[in-house]
């Protein structure tokens, strides 16, 4: 039992970032109608947002010490923070622990941004063409994104830790009676899954009560009549770009504790992204969602060792199984809406 | 010649043409002089220029002419790589065996995913065939261990004795076709020049100039003529009676099978395979070369894998001293800013500039290099009577 309840929170974090990711998918497909093969890069410099604004934070300059002296008789050389000079010594030390979650605030307008480039820019142009040619022209921006990031930040993946805080593991056993030391569980995966759920939350809760929501809504369902009402949707449709591309922006700055962000992590997760948007229903929101909480915990589950006797190599395939198997019996996949992306 | 039109026949015979004289062509620069690193043709990379390019030209049968994209190509490859290392690890050092179980195993493997993804189409097919190759490769590195080596893939060993005879001295064998080694090459050195002609390269080259030839008959045909009738208009095809499932799966297992033929060739020249070749991404680079060179024409594909290829073996050679020396001319201060400013675009940086050039090609260019080729001779052309020589060097579809 205890066994479970592991998998089960190994695959809430994962779950959650697969969650994230495909919901982001899901509303730029459900409002302009575009595949985004460059999700996963959006995903990829949110990560690295957090390492720039580490980066930022961490600079510092030299003071000599004339106290100590060193070896050639020189004063010693004292690293001095800027943080630490503008804020004070304990508040500075606080500001850079706590750069990762800083980075979402830095994070969601230059993502807003580059959603904004990137869809007045390139992908409005691409509207009308086919689906084909929308896959290999965000495939090969992806592509870009990526090279442009290896060529600022190298090919290494470059730790980014969480605050101070929140290092270490929950014994979560023993809230429910188990012996201690039986269910541990990082803090920070913790921290992510309830962070995702109020991302996720707050973006159905704006699409849901708040008349901008509402049009975008109707946008999607029939675009033109809404458009026919006066109602100026490309322009909200763009905003959404914008909202999608902070989503998964703000999911890569969480992730990048979890995983040291290099710069070809876009790519990893935008493959099992895609397979879960197709799971969940191309275009519905919460088959998204739900797809992607069930893929990352039925990948851990197959994991356990027991099952791995069992079946080898399941863990490595059950994804992609499950895919294979979902599309062919349910073509519209969990919970598709009617007429969408049915060719 | 051979069922071609005259057209087809000059394409053809240009080509013919292009892949003999080969080792000429790429080494144009005389050995030791500094324009000698641009020299493309050593053995290795001209394998590598006709292997990928019969990989592009099956891709492109799938791809050009159903619009179908298949994000999974590579693992027909990988599948087509295994079958012939097996062979030659238990049959025969010969590695004609070896390509024709590649391409047999290939088009079974193909049948079977194509028959599953066809279900399918648009990015659904997408995603369909990207899991199949996705499973196919984490299969290979993990629970087929025993079969596809794992992570370190199969090689020729000495231990390995060959049903048809292998070396019994306890040397490492090596492939050969009918006794003849795929590594022989035969020198010729004139003045500074030193050109190279490899047997295994030609016998590469051979299987390229077939599947060439048989994707020209391919788009002539009746068949060819079915696929792009999928490609337009499904639903019309339904209602004139035909099933168009029929056709796009038979292009399918052909295409498998080019890349399966693609794999066998691969591991006839260098005898050892690793799973990272059905990696996704390698399927994804098929994907650009075919886009690249262009999508639905005869010669793009070609091409494109040979830019492709010449970019990642030559072009990401260059490092910052050599810009130097281009710029040396220079004074100092413009010296720096060039070489700051071309430098991201080349050496490591190559993907960059592929990138680029790729997402250029899909947004002003549908048709690829050939198509740019085209309209720049079609621009030459219509200025003819001016005193402009024709650009048009490259064979038109």
């Amino acid at each position: 039992m205890d066994q479970i309840i592991v998998q089960i929170l190994n695959g809430l974090d994962k779950g959650s970032a697969y969650a994230l990711i495909a919901l982001g998918l899901t509303l730029i497909f459900g409002t302009l109608g575009v595949v985004n093969f460059a999700h996963g890069a959006l995903f990829m410099l949110g990560s690295f947002c957090a390492v720039i604004l580490s980066r930022i934070l961490s600079a510092s300059h030299e003071v000599a010490d004339p106290t100590r002296l060193d070896f050639l008789g020189n004063p010693a050389m004292n690293k001095v923070f800027y943080v630490q000079d503008m804020f004070g010594e304990a508040a500075g030390a606080a500001i850079m622990d706590w750069a990762v979650p800083l980075a979402i605030l830095f994070s969601i307008p230059v993502m807003i941004g580059v959603g904004f480039i990137m869809e007045r820019g390139l992908i409005k142009h691409f509207y009308k063409r086919p689906h084909a040619d929308q896959i290999l022209v965000t495939f090969g921006l992806a592509i870009v994104l990526q090279e442009v990031i290896k060529y600022f930040f190298g090919a290494n993946p470059i730790q980014t830790p969480a605050p101070d805080a929140f290092k270490g593991s929950l014994d979560f056993g023993v809230f429910l009676g188990y012996e201690a030391n039986a269910i541990m569980y990082p803090y920070w995966r913790l921290v992510y899954f309830f962070f995702s759920a109020v991302i996720i939350a707050a973006v159905f809760a704006f699409l849901q009560f708040t008349t901008f929501g509402m049009v975008v809504r109707a946008g999607m369902a029939d675009r033109e009549t809404v458009g026919l009402l006066g109602i100026d949707i490309d322009k909200r449709f763009t905003f959404m770009f914008g909202l999608a591309a902070a989503v998964a922006g703000v999911a890569g700055v969480m992730y990048a504790p979890i995983v040291a962000p290099n710069y070809h992590m876009g790519m990893d997760f935008l493959v099992l992204s895609f397979v879960v948007v197709v799971v969940g229903g191309m275009g519905s929101l919460p088959g998204a969602v739900a797809a992607g909480f069930l893929l990352g915990i039925l990948e851990s589950f197959a994991s356990m060792p027991v099952i791995v006797d069992i079946l080898p190599g399941i863990n490595q395939i059950i994804i992609y199984l499950v895919a294979i198997v979902i599309l062919l019996t349910r073509p519209r996949g969990l919970m598709g809406r009617k007429g969408v992306m049915e060719d | 010649m051979l069922g071609l039109t005259k057209q087809d026949s000059k394409l053809m015979l240009i080509v013919i043409g292009l892949v003999i004289l080969a080792p000429f062509i790429l080494n144009p620069f005389p050995e030791g002089s500094a324009m000698a690193q641009f020299n493309a043709g050593y053995p290795d990379l001209m394998q590598r220029f006709v292997i990928f390019g019969i990989f592009a030209i099956g891709f492109n049968l799938l791809f050009g002419l159903t619009g179908y994209l298949s994000f999974g190509h590579a693992a027909f490859l990988g599948v087509g790589s295994y079958a012939a290392i097996w062979s030659l690890k238990l049959i025969t050092l010969n590695v004609l065996p070896g390509i024709v179980f590649a391409i047999i195993v290939a088009g079974a493997f193909s049948f079977v995913v194509g028959y599953v993804s066809l279900r399918r189409s648009g990015i659904y097919f997408s995603i369909l065939t990207l899991a199949f190759a996705q499973m196919s490769y984490a299969l290979a590195y993990s629970v087929l261990t025993p079969i596809t080596g794992g992570e370190t893939g199969l090689q020729i060993k000495n231990t390995d004795s060959p049903l048809l005879g292998g070396p019994t001295d306890g040397s490492i064998g090596r492939a050969n076709l009918f006794g003849a080694e795929m590594g022989n090459s035969f020198e010729l050195n004139i003045g500074n020049w030193l050109f190279t002609f490899n047997l295994g390269y030609y016998i590469a080259a051979a299987f390229m100039l077939a599947a060439f030839y048989l994707s020209i008959r391919i788009f002539r045909s009746p068949f060819g003529i079915m696929l792009r009738a999928v490609k337009s208009n499904q639903q019309r095809m339904n209602y004139t009676g035909l099933t168009p499932k029929r056709y796009t799966l038979s292009a399918f297992v052909i295409s498998g099978m080019f890349a399966g033929l693609a794999g066998g060739l691969m591991v006839a020249m260098d005898t050892q395979v690793g799973p990272e070749r059905m990696f996704w991404t390698a399927s994804g680079e098929v994907v650009i070369m075919t886009i690249l060179g262009g999508a639905g024409t005869l010669f793009g594909p070609v091409l494109g894998a040979g830019f492709i290829k010449y970019m990642e073996n030559i072009v990401s050679k260059i490092n910052k001293d050599i810009l130097h020396e281009w710029f040396a001319f220079m004074p100092d201060g413009l010296e720096d800013f060039m070489v700051a400013l071309v430098y991201p675009f080349i050496g490591k940086g190559w993907h960059l500039t592929l990138g680029i050039m790729f997402m250029l090609v899909v947004i002003f260019l549908p048709g690829g290099l050939v198509e740019g080729g085209q309209r720049i001779a079609a621009k030459f052309r219509r200025t003819k009577n001016a005193d402009t020589p024709d650009g048009a060097s490259k064979p038109a579809e």
